[in-house]
């Protein structure tokens, strides 16, 4: 029954990668490897597609692959599969975390959390920042004119300004940036 | 009822727009959760991504399972993750059907060169607004430097930074207590 294998293979993926979207990544590789279901070649397009529409990455990959393997129903399942891990789990520590949030060990746990779950966004944002603002490698090889995408800089610094003086909502900045990109190029 | 249809309305629009990973989405969570509805606050959405971080599956995917959990019990759970998945399988069934070179197209690609510099700018935005709601003391800011050293220069998964941050913020509290 492939459904039910499909589920299976995901639920698996879904449980045992840790830290996001890109962790599912060698999981997929396997997966491939292991059942023929899809090659390298089409898991590269899955990620590119992946990285290109909105939502999480790790559910992208499994609606993509789950739809290459079996259409429509088979995207569902993979993905349903891929969550459904992250769902129970999440739901217990919830129901825990309510009824042990006075507890003093539970809050000596968040003190230390919160400022390194501070330290993976602010991370986050070096990567993203390095992927398409500024190239260190270049800086460290010398040639400084390629370290900088200037317009992108300027482009930058022009929506932190906005975003600063108008308090609108996220998606009408990731609007206009979508149209600047299609008319300028970053 | 009307409850879990909210929650699922709610993450769906979430999860339209959330391009980038689950890093990307804080300022879309926060400007929905904590500015419009006041289901949750800053502080609980760090730790929302704290434990997304170390629990396994998808950090976006989590952190929705977790307010969802929190404003409908396991009902709210499903509707807020099925809302956050909702818009993106459809997207990805209709590309992947008909749009086999979609990543590939001029247009495409340059949209995302225009999103990728608004994703820097709202993680930077989310770093500067959360900071407060996070890093409160010295304890505070030296985890945050080490955390950061480390991934800057190792390939240690995040899931251990924060188990070990848990950790020394009991080991932390310990010490403080018994200096008293």
């Amino acid at each position: 029954m492939i459904f039910l294998k499909l589920f299976f293979e995901f639920f698996k993926v879904g449980l045992f990668a840790v830290g996001g979207g890109l962790a599912t990544l060698p999981f997929l590789y396997d997966l491939a490897y292991k059942t023929g279901w899809f090659d390298a070649a089409e898991l590269i397009n899955i990620l590119a597609v992946s990285e290109s529409t909105p939502g999480p990455m790790g559910v992208n990959m499994a609606t993509y692959t789950g739809f290459t393997i079996h259409g429509i129903l088979g995207g569902i399942i993979a993905t349903s599969g891929l969550v459904l891990p992250s769902v129970i789990i999440c739901v217990t520590v919830e129901k825990f975390l309510e009824r042990f949030k006075e507890n003093k060990t539970v809050d000596a746990v968040f003190s230390g959390l919160r400022p390194a779950s501070m330290a993976l966004v602010t991370m986050a944002g070096i990567g993203v920042i390095t992927g398409c603002l500024i190239f260190p490698d270049k800086i460290i090889s010398g040639e400084l004119s390629a370290a900088f995408n200037i317009k992108g800089i300027i482009f930058a610094v022009i929506l932190f300004l906005l975003m600063r003086k108008f308090k609108a909502h996220p998606i009408v900045f990731i609007a206009i940036s979508a149209v600047a990109g299609v008319l300028i190029g970053f | 009822m009307k409850n879990l249809l909210d929650l699922f309305w709610t993450f769906a629009k979430i999860g339209a727009v959330c391009f980038g990973g689950g890093y990307a989405m804080l300022p879309i969570l926060e400007r929905e959760l904590v500015d419009k509805r006041s289901w949750t606050t800053n502080e609980e959405i760090v730790d929302y991504y704290a434990i997304g971080q170390c629990t396994p599956g998808v950090i976006a995917v989590n952190v929705s399972t977790f307010i969802g959990c929190k404003r409908g019990g396991i009902a709210g759970a499903f509707a807020s993750t099925t809302g956050m998945v909702f818009f993106p399988v459809i997207f990805i069934i209709i590309i992947a059907g008909l749009m086999q070179n979609f990543a590939d197209n001029y247009y495409v690609q340059r949209a995302l060169s225009g999103i990728a510099v608004c994703v820097c700018v709202l993680i930077t935005n989310a770093v500067i607004k959360l900071w407060k709601s996070s890093i409160r003391n010295k304890f505070g800011y030296i985890v945050f430097a080490v955390v950061l050293m480390l991934s800057l220069v190792t390939d240690i998964s995040s899931g251990i930074f924060i188990i070990c941050a848990g950790i020394t913020g009991v080991v932390y509290a310990n010490l403080k207590e018994a200096k008293k």
